[in-house]
Protein backbone atom coordinates (compact mmCIF):
# COMPACT_ATOMS: atom_id res chain seq x y z
CA UNK A 1 0.00 0.00 0.00
CA UNK A 2 1.44 3.34 -1.05
CA UNK A 3 1.04 6.24 1.39
CA UNK A 4 0.15 9.68 0.04
CA UNK A 5 -0.47 12.76 2.13
CA UNK A 6 -3.54 14.79 1.22
CA UNK A 7 -1.33 17.89 1.26
CA UNK A 8 0.24 16.71 -2.00
CA UNK A 9 -3.23 16.62 -3.54
CA UNK A 10 -3.92 20.17 -2.32
CA UNK A 11 -0.68 21.42 -3.85
CA UNK A 12 -1.43 19.74 -7.17
CA UNK A 13 -4.98 21.10 -7.30
CA UNK A 14 -3.65 24.62 -6.64
CA UNK A 15 -1.06 24.30 -9.43
CA UNK A 16 -3.56 22.81 -11.88
CA UNK A 17 -6.20 25.48 -11.16
CA UNK A 18 -3.74 28.19 -12.16
CA UNK A 19 -2.33 26.28 -15.13
CA UNK A 20 -5.75 25.40 -16.57
CA UNK A 21 -6.97 28.98 -16.35
CA UNK A 22 -3.91 30.67 -17.81
CA UNK A 23 -2.64 28.24 -20.46
CA UNK A 24 -4.91 26.86 -23.14
CA UNK A 25 -4.16 23.14 -23.79
CA UNK A 26 -2.17 22.42 -26.95
CA UNK A 27 -4.98 20.31 -28.47
CA UNK A 28 -7.44 23.21 -28.15
CA UNK A 29 -4.95 25.65 -29.67
CA UNK A 30 -4.40 23.25 -32.57
CA UNK A 31 -8.15 22.81 -33.12
CA UNK A 32 -8.73 26.58 -33.22
CA UNK A 33 -5.79 27.05 -35.61
CA UNK A 34 -7.20 24.31 -37.87
CA UNK A 35 -10.65 25.94 -38.07
CA UNK A 36 -9.02 29.29 -38.81
CA UNK A 37 -7.49 27.67 -41.93
CA UNK A 38 -10.83 26.27 -43.14
CA UNK A 39 -13.08 29.22 -42.20
CA UNK A 40 -13.98 31.12 -45.38
CA UNK A 41 -16.26 33.87 -43.99
CA UNK A 42 -14.23 37.07 -43.42
CA UNK A 43 -15.96 38.33 -40.22
CA UNK A 44 -15.57 34.85 -38.73
CA UNK A 45 -11.88 34.74 -39.58
CA UNK A 46 -11.38 38.08 -37.85
CA UNK A 47 -12.97 36.76 -34.64
CA UNK A 48 -10.87 33.59 -34.74
CA UNK A 49 -7.77 35.79 -35.09
CA UNK A 50 -8.79 37.69 -31.95
CA UNK A 51 -9.38 34.40 -30.12
CA UNK A 52 -5.92 33.12 -31.13
CA UNK A 53 -4.32 36.42 -30.08
CA UNK A 54 -6.13 36.20 -26.73
CA UNK A 55 -4.70 32.74 -26.04
CA UNK A 56 -1.16 34.03 -26.64
CA UNK A 57 -1.22 36.97 -24.21
CA UNK A 58 0.09 35.02 -21.21
CA UNK A 59 1.68 36.87 -18.30
CA UNK A 60 -0.44 34.87 -15.89
CA UNK A 61 -3.61 36.62 -17.08
CA UNK A 62 -6.54 34.20 -17.21
CA UNK A 63 -7.64 33.39 -20.77
CA UNK A 64 -11.26 34.15 -19.81
CA UNK A 65 -12.57 36.15 -16.85
CA UNK A 66 -15.00 33.35 -16.01
CA UNK A 67 -12.43 31.13 -14.36
CA UNK A 68 -15.29 28.82 -13.61
CA UNK A 69 -16.35 26.48 -10.93
CA UNK A 70 -13.48 24.03 -10.33
CA UNK A 71 -14.52 20.60 -11.54
CA UNK A 72 -11.99 18.18 -10.04
CA UNK A 73 -11.72 14.57 -11.14
CA UNK A 74 -9.65 12.19 -9.03
CA UNK A 75 -8.79 8.72 -10.26
CA UNK A 76 -7.45 7.06 -7.15
CA UNK A 77 -5.45 3.85 -7.45
CA UNK A 78 -6.81 1.29 -5.00
CA UNK A 79 -3.25 0.54 -3.82
CA UNK A 80 -2.92 4.12 -2.48
CA UNK A 81 -3.79 5.17 1.04
CA UNK A 82 -4.36 8.90 1.41
CA UNK A 83 -3.74 10.29 4.89
CA UNK A 84 -5.62 13.42 5.86
CA UNK A 85 -9.00 14.72 4.70
CA UNK A 86 -9.13 14.39 0.92
CA UNK A 87 -12.21 16.55 0.29
CA UNK A 88 -10.81 19.34 2.45
CA UNK A 89 -7.47 19.03 0.66
CA UNK A 90 -9.10 19.49 -2.74
CA UNK A 91 -10.96 22.58 -1.50
CA UNK A 92 -7.75 23.90 0.05
CA UNK A 93 -6.09 23.50 -3.35
CA UNK A 94 -8.91 25.40 -5.06
CA UNK A 95 -8.77 28.13 -2.40
CA UNK A 96 -5.02 28.59 -2.82
CA UNK A 97 -4.99 28.31 -6.60
CA UNK A 98 -7.82 30.80 -7.08
CA UNK A 99 -6.34 33.25 -4.56
CA UNK A 100 -2.66 33.04 -5.51
CA UNK A 101 -3.47 32.93 -9.23
CA UNK A 102 -5.69 36.05 -9.14
CA UNK A 103 -8.57 33.98 -10.48
CA UNK A 104 -12.21 35.00 -10.15
CA UNK A 105 -14.27 33.70 -7.25
CA UNK A 106 -17.53 32.71 -8.88
CA UNK A 107 -19.21 30.39 -6.38
CA UNK A 108 -22.17 31.29 -4.16
CA UNK A 109 -22.77 29.26 -1.00
CA UNK A 110 -26.49 28.82 -1.56
CA UNK A 111 -28.27 28.72 -4.92
CA UNK A 112 -31.15 30.93 -3.75
CA UNK A 113 -29.59 33.12 -1.07
CA UNK A 114 -26.51 33.71 -3.23
CA UNK A 115 -23.66 34.90 -1.03
CA UNK A 116 -20.23 34.45 -2.61
CA UNK A 117 -18.00 32.00 -0.73
CA UNK A 118 -15.07 34.32 -1.49
CA UNK A 119 -12.56 31.60 -2.39
CA UNK A 120 -14.28 29.67 -5.20
CA UNK A 121 -14.86 26.64 -2.98
CA UNK A 122 -16.28 24.10 -2.89
CA UNK A 123 -14.95 22.19 -5.88
CA UNK A 124 -17.27 19.95 -7.87
CA UNK A 125 -15.40 16.81 -6.87
CA UNK A 126 -15.64 13.38 -8.51
CA UNK A 127 -13.67 10.43 -7.19
CA UNK A 128 -13.25 7.11 -8.90
CA UNK A 129 -11.35 4.04 -7.73
CA UNK A 130 -9.08 2.53 -10.36
CA UNK A 131 -6.41 -0.21 -10.32
CA UNK A 132 -2.84 0.79 -9.49
CA UNK A 133 -0.90 2.91 -7.00
CA UNK A 134 -1.16 6.38 -8.53
CA UNK A 135 -3.58 9.28 -8.25
CA UNK A 136 -4.57 11.12 -11.42
CA UNK A 137 -5.88 14.63 -10.83
CA UNK A 138 -7.69 16.65 -13.48
CA UNK A 139 -8.89 20.19 -12.87
CA UNK A 140 -11.38 21.46 -15.44
CA UNK A 141 -12.62 24.97 -14.64
CA UNK A 142 -16.13 25.29 -16.11
CA UNK A 143 -17.59 28.63 -17.10
CA UNK A 144 -21.32 29.06 -16.84
CA UNK A 145 -22.02 30.93 -20.07
CA UNK A 146 -21.74 27.55 -21.74
CA UNK A 147 -22.85 25.44 -18.75
CA UNK A 148 -26.21 27.28 -18.78
CA UNK A 149 -26.77 26.17 -22.38
CA UNK A 150 -26.48 22.47 -21.48
CA UNK A 151 -29.47 20.11 -21.60
CA UNK A 152 -30.61 16.61 -20.77
CA UNK A 153 -33.47 14.53 -22.17
CA UNK A 154 -34.88 11.17 -21.19
CA UNK A 155 -35.55 10.00 -24.75
CA UNK A 156 -37.49 6.84 -25.59
CA UNK A 157 -35.72 3.78 -27.03
CA UNK A 158 -37.93 4.22 -30.13
CA UNK A 159 -36.41 7.69 -30.66
CA UNK A 160 -33.19 5.90 -31.59
CA UNK A 161 -30.14 7.49 -33.15
CA UNK A 162 -32.27 9.99 -35.09
CA UNK A 163 -33.82 11.21 -31.85
CA UNK A 164 -30.38 11.60 -30.31
CA UNK A 165 -29.08 13.56 -33.31
CA UNK A 166 -32.14 15.81 -33.31
CA UNK A 167 -31.80 16.55 -29.60
CA UNK A 168 -28.09 17.42 -29.89
CA UNK A 169 -28.61 19.68 -32.92
CA UNK A 170 -31.52 21.40 -31.20
CA UNK A 171 -29.41 22.02 -28.09
CA UNK A 172 -26.72 23.70 -30.22
CA UNK A 173 -29.35 25.70 -32.14
CA UNK A 174 -31.04 26.89 -28.92
CA UNK A 175 -27.65 27.84 -27.47
CA UNK A 176 -26.84 29.89 -30.59
CA UNK A 177 -24.44 32.73 -29.78
CA UNK A 178 -24.79 32.48 -25.99
CA UNK A 179 -22.03 29.96 -25.07
CA UNK A 180 -19.27 31.84 -26.97
CA UNK A 181 -18.91 29.70 -30.10
CA UNK A 182 -16.86 28.02 -31.41
CA UNK A 183 -17.91 25.42 -28.86
CA UNK A 184 -16.99 21.90 -27.83
CA UNK A 185 -20.04 19.65 -27.58
CA UNK A 186 -19.86 16.96 -24.90
CA UNK A 187 -22.51 14.29 -25.24
CA UNK A 188 -23.50 11.53 -22.83
CA UNK A 189 -25.77 8.71 -23.99
CA UNK A 190 -27.07 5.98 -21.69
CA UNK A 191 -26.75 5.28 -17.97
CA UNK A 192 -29.20 6.93 -15.61
CA UNK A 193 -30.27 10.60 -15.43
CA UNK A 194 -27.26 11.48 -13.25
CA UNK A 195 -24.66 9.23 -14.92
CA UNK A 196 -25.65 10.55 -18.34
CA UNK A 197 -24.92 14.15 -17.33
CA UNK A 198 -21.55 13.11 -15.91
CA UNK A 199 -20.69 11.30 -19.16
CA UNK A 200 -21.37 14.52 -21.07
CA UNK A 201 -19.07 16.47 -18.75
CA UNK A 202 -16.34 13.82 -19.00
CA UNK A 203 -16.65 13.93 -22.79
CA UNK A 204 -15.31 17.50 -22.58
CA UNK A 205 -12.06 16.22 -21.02
CA UNK A 206 -11.12 14.08 -24.02
CA UNK A 207 -8.29 15.49 -26.12
CA UNK A 208 -9.71 17.36 -29.13
CA UNK A 209 -9.10 15.49 -32.36
CA UNK A 210 -9.35 12.08 -30.70
CA UNK A 211 -12.45 10.25 -31.95
CA UNK A 212 -14.59 7.90 -29.85
CA UNK A 213 -13.01 4.42 -29.74
CA UNK A 214 -16.02 2.64 -31.28
CA UNK A 215 -16.26 3.28 -35.06
CA UNK A 216 -20.08 3.68 -34.83
CA UNK A 217 -19.73 6.58 -32.39
CA UNK A 218 -16.67 8.04 -34.13
CA UNK A 219 -18.78 8.24 -37.29
CA UNK A 220 -21.69 9.76 -35.36
CA UNK A 221 -19.33 12.42 -33.95
CA UNK A 222 -18.07 13.23 -37.43
CA UNK A 223 -21.61 13.45 -38.85
CA UNK A 224 -22.83 15.70 -36.01
CA UNK A 225 -19.81 18.02 -36.29
CA UNK A 226 -20.56 18.42 -40.00
CA UNK A 227 -24.24 19.16 -39.34
CA UNK A 228 -23.45 21.63 -36.52
CA UNK A 229 -20.96 23.47 -38.72
CA UNK A 230 -23.59 23.71 -41.46
CA UNK A 231 -25.95 25.63 -39.13
CA UNK A 232 -24.13 28.89 -39.93
CA UNK A 233 -24.06 30.19 -36.32
CA UNK A 234 -20.32 30.83 -36.59
CA UNK A 235 -17.80 32.30 -34.15
CA UNK A 236 -19.63 34.45 -31.56
CA UNK A 237 -22.86 33.81 -33.50
CA UNK A 238 -22.08 36.45 -36.14
CA UNK A 239 -22.29 33.85 -38.95
CA UNK A 240 -19.71 31.48 -40.38
CA UNK A 241 -18.66 27.89 -40.68
CA UNK A 242 -16.93 27.46 -37.33
CA UNK A 243 -19.67 26.79 -34.79
CA UNK A 244 -18.06 23.79 -33.09
CA UNK A 245 -14.47 22.57 -32.73
CA UNK A 246 -15.48 19.02 -31.85
CA UNK A 247 -18.29 16.70 -30.81
CA UNK A 248 -17.33 14.10 -28.21
CA UNK A 249 -19.72 11.26 -27.36
CA UNK A 250 -19.39 9.02 -24.30
CA UNK A 251 -21.76 6.12 -23.75
CA UNK A 252 -22.61 3.47 -21.15
CA UNK A 253 -25.19 0.73 -20.69
CA UNK A 254 -28.71 1.81 -19.82
CA UNK A 255 -32.16 0.41 -18.87
CA UNK A 256 -34.40 -1.42 -21.38
CA UNK A 257 -36.95 1.41 -21.03
CA UNK A 258 -34.59 4.35 -21.47
CA UNK A 259 -32.39 6.40 -23.77
CA UNK A 260 -30.97 9.26 -21.68
CA UNK A 261 -29.06 11.88 -23.65
CA UNK A 262 -27.17 14.84 -22.17
CA UNK A 263 -25.41 17.70 -23.94
CA UNK A 264 -22.79 19.65 -21.98
CA UNK A 265 -21.49 22.61 -23.95
CA UNK A 266 -18.07 24.17 -23.47
CA UNK A 267 -16.82 27.38 -25.02
CA UNK A 268 -13.62 27.60 -27.07
CA UNK A 269 -11.72 28.13 -23.81
CA UNK A 270 -11.90 24.37 -23.26
CA UNK A 271 -9.74 24.23 -20.15
CA UNK A 272 -8.37 21.22 -18.34
CA UNK A 273 -5.05 20.29 -16.79
CA UNK A 274 -3.89 16.95 -15.41
CA UNK A 275 -1.14 15.64 -13.12
CA UNK A 276 -0.37 12.15 -11.90
CA UNK A 277 0.90 11.73 -8.33
CA UNK B 1 -13.00 50.00 -41.12
CA UNK B 2 -13.99 50.36 -37.48
CA UNK B 3 -15.94 53.44 -36.36
CA UNK B 4 -14.40 55.37 -33.47
CA UNK B 5 -16.95 56.21 -30.80
CA UNK B 6 -16.87 57.62 -27.28
CA UNK B 7 -18.73 56.72 -24.11
CA UNK B 8 -20.94 58.07 -22.67
CA UNK B 9 -22.82 58.01 -25.98
CA UNK B 10 -24.79 60.88 -27.42
CA UNK B 11 -28.18 60.15 -28.96
CA UNK B 12 -27.12 60.96 -32.49
CA UNK B 13 -24.16 58.57 -32.43
CA UNK B 14 -26.20 55.81 -30.84
CA UNK B 15 -28.88 56.12 -33.52
CA UNK B 16 -26.33 56.21 -36.34
CA UNK B 17 -24.82 52.81 -35.53
CA UNK B 18 -26.00 49.76 -37.47
CA UNK B 19 -25.94 46.06 -36.68
CA UNK B 20 -22.71 44.61 -38.06
CA UNK B 21 -20.66 47.78 -37.58
CA UNK B 22 -17.23 47.28 -36.04
CA UNK B 23 -16.48 49.98 -33.50
CA UNK B 24 -13.60 50.97 -31.26
CA UNK B 25 -15.02 52.42 -28.08
CA UNK B 26 -13.08 54.83 -25.87
CA UNK B 27 -14.13 56.71 -22.77
CA UNK B 28 -16.00 55.79 -19.61
CA UNK B 29 -18.09 52.65 -19.16
CA UNK B 30 -19.61 51.12 -16.03
CA UNK B 31 -19.53 47.44 -15.11
CA UNK B 32 -22.61 45.65 -13.82
CA UNK B 33 -23.89 42.11 -14.02
CA UNK B 34 -26.71 40.13 -12.39
CA UNK B 35 -26.51 41.16 -8.73
CA UNK B 36 -25.65 44.84 -9.41
CA UNK B 37 -28.49 45.14 -11.95
CA UNK B 38 -30.91 43.81 -9.36
CA UNK B 39 -29.81 46.52 -6.90
CA UNK B 40 -29.90 49.28 -9.53
CA UNK B 41 -33.47 48.35 -10.41
CA UNK B 42 -34.44 48.30 -6.73
CA UNK B 43 -33.12 51.87 -6.49
CA UNK B 44 -35.07 52.84 -9.60
CA UNK B 45 -38.27 51.34 -8.17
CA UNK B 46 -37.88 53.57 -5.11
CA UNK B 47 -37.24 56.62 -7.32
CA UNK B 48 -33.70 56.99 -5.95
CA UNK B 49 -30.84 58.34 -8.10
CA UNK B 50 -28.43 55.95 -9.83
CA UNK B 51 -24.93 55.67 -8.31
CA UNK B 52 -23.40 56.86 -11.61
CA UNK B 53 -24.61 59.17 -14.41
CA UNK B 54 -27.09 57.02 -16.35
CA UNK B 55 -27.73 59.51 -19.19
CA UNK B 56 -25.95 58.11 -22.27
CA UNK B 57 -24.21 55.52 -20.12
CA UNK B 58 -22.66 52.38 -21.53
CA UNK B 59 -22.87 49.40 -19.18
CA UNK B 60 -20.44 46.52 -19.66
CA UNK B 61 -21.77 43.15 -18.46
CA UNK B 62 -18.52 41.90 -16.96
CA UNK B 63 -17.17 40.36 -13.79
CA UNK B 64 -13.39 40.71 -14.10
CA UNK B 65 -10.73 38.58 -12.45
CA UNK B 66 -8.79 40.34 -9.66
CA UNK B 67 -6.06 42.74 -10.81
CA UNK B 68 -2.49 41.63 -10.33
CA UNK B 69 -0.24 44.18 -8.57
CA UNK B 70 0.47 47.08 -10.92
CA UNK B 71 -2.36 46.19 -13.29
CA UNK B 72 -5.66 48.12 -13.48
CA UNK B 73 -7.79 44.99 -13.89
CA UNK B 74 -7.61 41.26 -14.58
CA UNK B 75 -9.26 39.43 -17.48
CA UNK B 76 -12.43 41.27 -18.47
CA UNK B 77 -14.54 39.70 -21.20
CA UNK B 78 -18.33 39.87 -21.50
CA UNK B 79 -20.83 37.68 -19.67
CA UNK B 80 -24.01 36.31 -21.29
CA UNK B 81 -26.49 39.16 -21.59
CA UNK B 82 -29.91 37.48 -21.41
CA UNK B 83 -29.61 37.29 -17.64
CA UNK B 84 -29.84 41.10 -17.61
CA UNK B 85 -33.01 41.10 -19.76
CA UNK B 86 -35.23 41.46 -16.69
CA UNK B 87 -33.40 44.67 -15.72
CA UNK B 88 -32.17 46.41 -18.88
CA UNK B 89 -35.52 47.99 -19.93
CA UNK B 90 -35.72 49.87 -16.62
CA UNK B 91 -32.23 51.35 -17.08
CA UNK B 92 -32.83 52.13 -20.77
CA UNK B 93 -35.90 54.14 -19.76
CA UNK B 94 -33.66 56.12 -17.37
CA UNK B 95 -31.34 57.13 -20.22
CA UNK B 96 -28.81 54.32 -20.68
CA UNK B 97 -27.77 54.19 -24.36
CA UNK B 98 -25.32 51.29 -24.62
CA UNK B 99 -24.86 47.75 -23.38
CA UNK B 100 -21.82 45.52 -23.91
CA UNK B 101 -22.23 41.77 -23.57
CA UNK B 102 -22.61 38.63 -25.65
CA UNK B 103 -25.53 36.47 -26.68
CA UNK B 104 -29.18 36.99 -27.49
CA UNK B 105 -31.55 39.61 -25.99
CA UNK B 106 -35.26 39.22 -25.42
CA UNK B 107 -37.99 41.08 -27.32
CA UNK B 108 -38.76 43.30 -24.32
CA UNK B 109 -35.17 44.57 -24.31
CA UNK B 110 -35.15 45.19 -28.06
CA UNK B 111 -38.42 47.15 -27.79
CA UNK B 112 -36.99 49.27 -24.98
CA UNK B 113 -33.84 49.84 -27.08
CA UNK B 114 -35.92 51.06 -30.01
CA UNK B 115 -37.81 53.47 -27.77
CA UNK B 116 -34.60 54.76 -26.17
CA UNK B 117 -32.51 54.80 -29.36
CA UNK B 118 -29.99 52.50 -27.67
CA UNK B 119 -27.37 50.05 -28.92
CA UNK B 120 -26.29 46.55 -27.88
CA UNK B 121 -22.63 45.81 -28.54
CA UNK B 122 -21.00 42.39 -28.59
CA UNK B 123 -17.50 41.92 -27.20
CA UNK B 124 -15.69 38.67 -27.96
CA UNK B 125 -16.72 36.12 -25.37
CA UNK B 126 -13.74 34.21 -24.03
CA UNK B 127 -11.23 36.91 -25.00
CA UNK B 128 -10.95 38.40 -21.52
CA UNK B 129 -7.17 38.79 -21.62
CA UNK B 130 -7.24 40.68 -24.92
CA UNK B 131 -10.05 42.99 -23.79
CA UNK B 132 -8.27 43.72 -20.48
CA UNK B 133 -5.39 45.27 -22.44
CA UNK B 134 -7.78 48.00 -23.64
CA UNK B 135 -8.80 49.01 -20.11
CA UNK B 136 -6.71 51.85 -18.69
CA UNK B 137 -8.22 52.11 -15.22
CA UNK B 138 -10.86 50.59 -12.99
CA UNK B 139 -12.33 52.34 -9.97
CA UNK B 140 -14.93 51.03 -7.55
CA UNK B 141 -18.25 52.90 -7.70
CA UNK B 142 -20.44 50.87 -5.33
CA UNK B 143 -21.51 47.41 -4.06
CA UNK B 144 -18.01 46.33 -3.01
CA UNK B 145 -19.60 43.46 -1.07
CA UNK B 146 -20.48 41.85 -4.41
CA UNK B 147 -16.80 41.21 -5.18
CA UNK B 148 -16.35 40.70 -8.91
CA UNK B 149 -19.98 41.83 -9.38
CA UNK B 150 -19.38 45.30 -7.89
CA UNK B 151 -20.03 48.36 -10.08
CA UNK B 152 -16.76 49.79 -11.41
CA UNK B 153 -15.98 52.79 -13.58
CA UNK B 154 -13.65 51.77 -16.41
CA UNK B 155 -11.67 54.06 -18.65
CA UNK B 156 -11.28 52.19 -21.93
CA UNK B 157 -9.21 52.90 -25.03
CA UNK B 158 -10.25 51.42 -28.38
CA UNK B 159 -12.29 48.55 -26.97
CA UNK B 160 -13.05 46.38 -30.05
CA UNK B 161 -16.80 45.78 -30.30
CA UNK B 162 -19.41 44.80 -32.86
CA UNK B 163 -22.88 46.34 -33.02
CA UNK B 164 -25.15 43.31 -32.55
CA UNK B 165 -28.54 45.02 -32.18
CA UNK B 166 -29.07 48.61 -33.30
CA UNK B 167 -31.69 51.19 -32.35
CA UNK B 168 -33.94 50.06 -35.20
CA UNK B 169 -33.94 46.49 -33.90
CA UNK B 170 -31.69 45.05 -36.64
CA UNK B 171 -29.99 41.97 -35.20
CA UNK B 172 -26.61 40.67 -36.38
CA UNK B 173 -27.31 37.23 -34.89
CA UNK B 174 -30.02 36.90 -37.53
CA UNK B 175 -28.59 38.90 -40.42
CA UNK B 176 -24.97 37.70 -40.11
CA UNK B 177 -25.97 34.07 -40.11
CA UNK B 178 -28.44 34.56 -42.98
CA UNK B 179 -25.80 36.36 -45.05
CA UNK B 180 -23.30 33.55 -44.50
CA UNK B 181 -25.82 30.84 -45.38
CA UNK B 182 -26.95 32.79 -48.48
CA UNK B 183 -23.33 33.17 -49.65
CA UNK B 184 -22.76 29.44 -49.25
CA UNK B 185 -25.68 28.53 -51.51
Amino acid sequence: MRELNARAVAEAVARLSIQANTQLPQDVKAAIAATRRTEDWPPAREILDHIIENSQIGGGLPICQDTGVACVFLEIGQEVHISGNLTQAVDEGVRRGYTEGYLRKSVVADPLNRVNTGDNTPAMLYTELVPGNQVKITVAPKGFGSENMSRIAMLKPSDGVEGVKGFILDAVEQAGPNPCPPIVVGVGIGGTFDKCALLAKKALLRELGTPAPLPFYAELERELLGKINALGIGPQGFGGRTTALAVHIETMPTHIAGLPCAVNINCHVARHATEVL
Amino acid sequence: MAKLITAPLDRQTARSLRAGDSVLLSGTVYTARDAAHKRLCELAAKGRPMPFPIEGAVIYFVGPTPARPGQPIGSAGPTTSYRMDAYSPTLLRLGQLGMIGKGRRGPEVIEAMKEAGAVYFGAIGGAGALLAQRIQSAELVCYEDLGTEAVRRLEVESLPLTVVIDSLGNNLYETGRAAYLAARR
